[in-house]
């Protein structure tokens, strides 16, 4: 390991930081997406970490996992903003406040 | 050599992280992730992680960022409000939130004090070391992962199929179709 493990939780806090305020400041919906990916890319990070300082493949199956449900995050909500493009709704979330379609 | 490559890598990532959270155009940003998880995927292969680096890169930065170009292709690149930046109270909610969890981790790190981390077996983090855990001790997870999928492919259908809503230019279109039937129907001969 070349780098002691708490270098990489703090690189992985940092980008979760960073993913946090995309997604709470951005309006469109697209970005916000793209922001949950880098939190949960950083929570990823922390998981292999913690894999490698166990020596266990526990953690690298748990971040297998984590991109699954993520890929299919992804697709509900691409899905979500496609069928938005095609209402012609104004894809920003501050406009989006009502679910009903 | 290790540790230069850590820092460049965590580098790289942290400021493709930036320039996804930044950038005004969406495509940007989604450039800017691809090249985040690359940088993620050399950090695994520092820790060892060969398949989880691999599946990175073929999973993430392959199939899933290949649709998100996709349907920002499909929207236009122009999908944010252009001019109107997020309130203050909103900024400086966000901000103060981020920072806590930042000081929560750095508070937490800094006062544990982490043994040497334990020598991996052999074959740690091969294909077959992951595949041999994933259908034993999680098959269950496992098999869960599998039906998720099926749903979430199932629901972009569903979401993205169907006939074509009926939109407000259609909705005009109609009536003015429709007054110009009438208007037929009137003087007995087309209008123009």
């Amino acid at each position: 390991m070349s780098a002691p493990i708490g270098s990489y939780l703090v690189v992985s806090a940092i980008l979760f930081t960073i993913g946090l305020v995309g997604v709470m400041l951005r309006r469109s919906p697209l970005v916000v997406l793209l922001s949950l990916e880098v939190m949960l890319n950083a929570a990823n990070l922390s998981l292999v970490a913690f894999s490698r300082y166990h020596g266990g493949a526990d953690g690298q199956v748990f971040a297998l996992v984590v991109m699954g449900v993520a890929a299919a995050e992804v697709v509900v909500g691409l899905g979500l903003i496609v069928a938005m493009e095609r209402r012609r709704l104004v894809l920003d979330t501050d406009e989006l406040t009502e679910l009903h379609g | 050599v290790g540790s230069v490559v850590f820092f460049l890598a965590s580098g790289a990532a942290i400021a493709s992280a930036l320039a996804v959270v930044l950038q005004r155009n969406p495509f940007v940003s989604a450039i800017a992730l691809i090249g985040h998880l690359a940088s993620l995927a050399t950090l695994y292969i520092l820790l060892e992680a060969d398949f989880v680096a691999a599946a990175q890169v073929i999973v993430y930065a392959g199939a899933v960022m290949v649709m998100f170009l996709f349907v920002i292709a499909y929207i236009g690149p122009h999908a944010e409000v252009a001019g109107r930046s997020p309130h203050t109270w909103q900024t400086a909610a966000a901000v103060i939130a981020g920072a806590a969890i930042l000081v929560e981790v750095a508070l937490v790190v800094g006062q544990t004090t982490f043994t040497s981390p334990a020598s991996p077996p052999t074959g740690f983090g091969s294909p077959q070391a992951i595949g041999a855990s994933l259908l034993t001790t999680y098959v269950g997870s496992f098999e869960i992962v599998s039906l998720l999928l099926l749903i979430g492919a199932i629901a972009a259908v569903v979401l993205g199929a169907g006939p074509r809503p009926t939109r407000v230019v259609d909705e005009r279109d109609r009536r003015v179709r429709a007054a110009r039937d009438a208007a037929d129907a009137r003087t007995g001969e087309p209008v123009a």
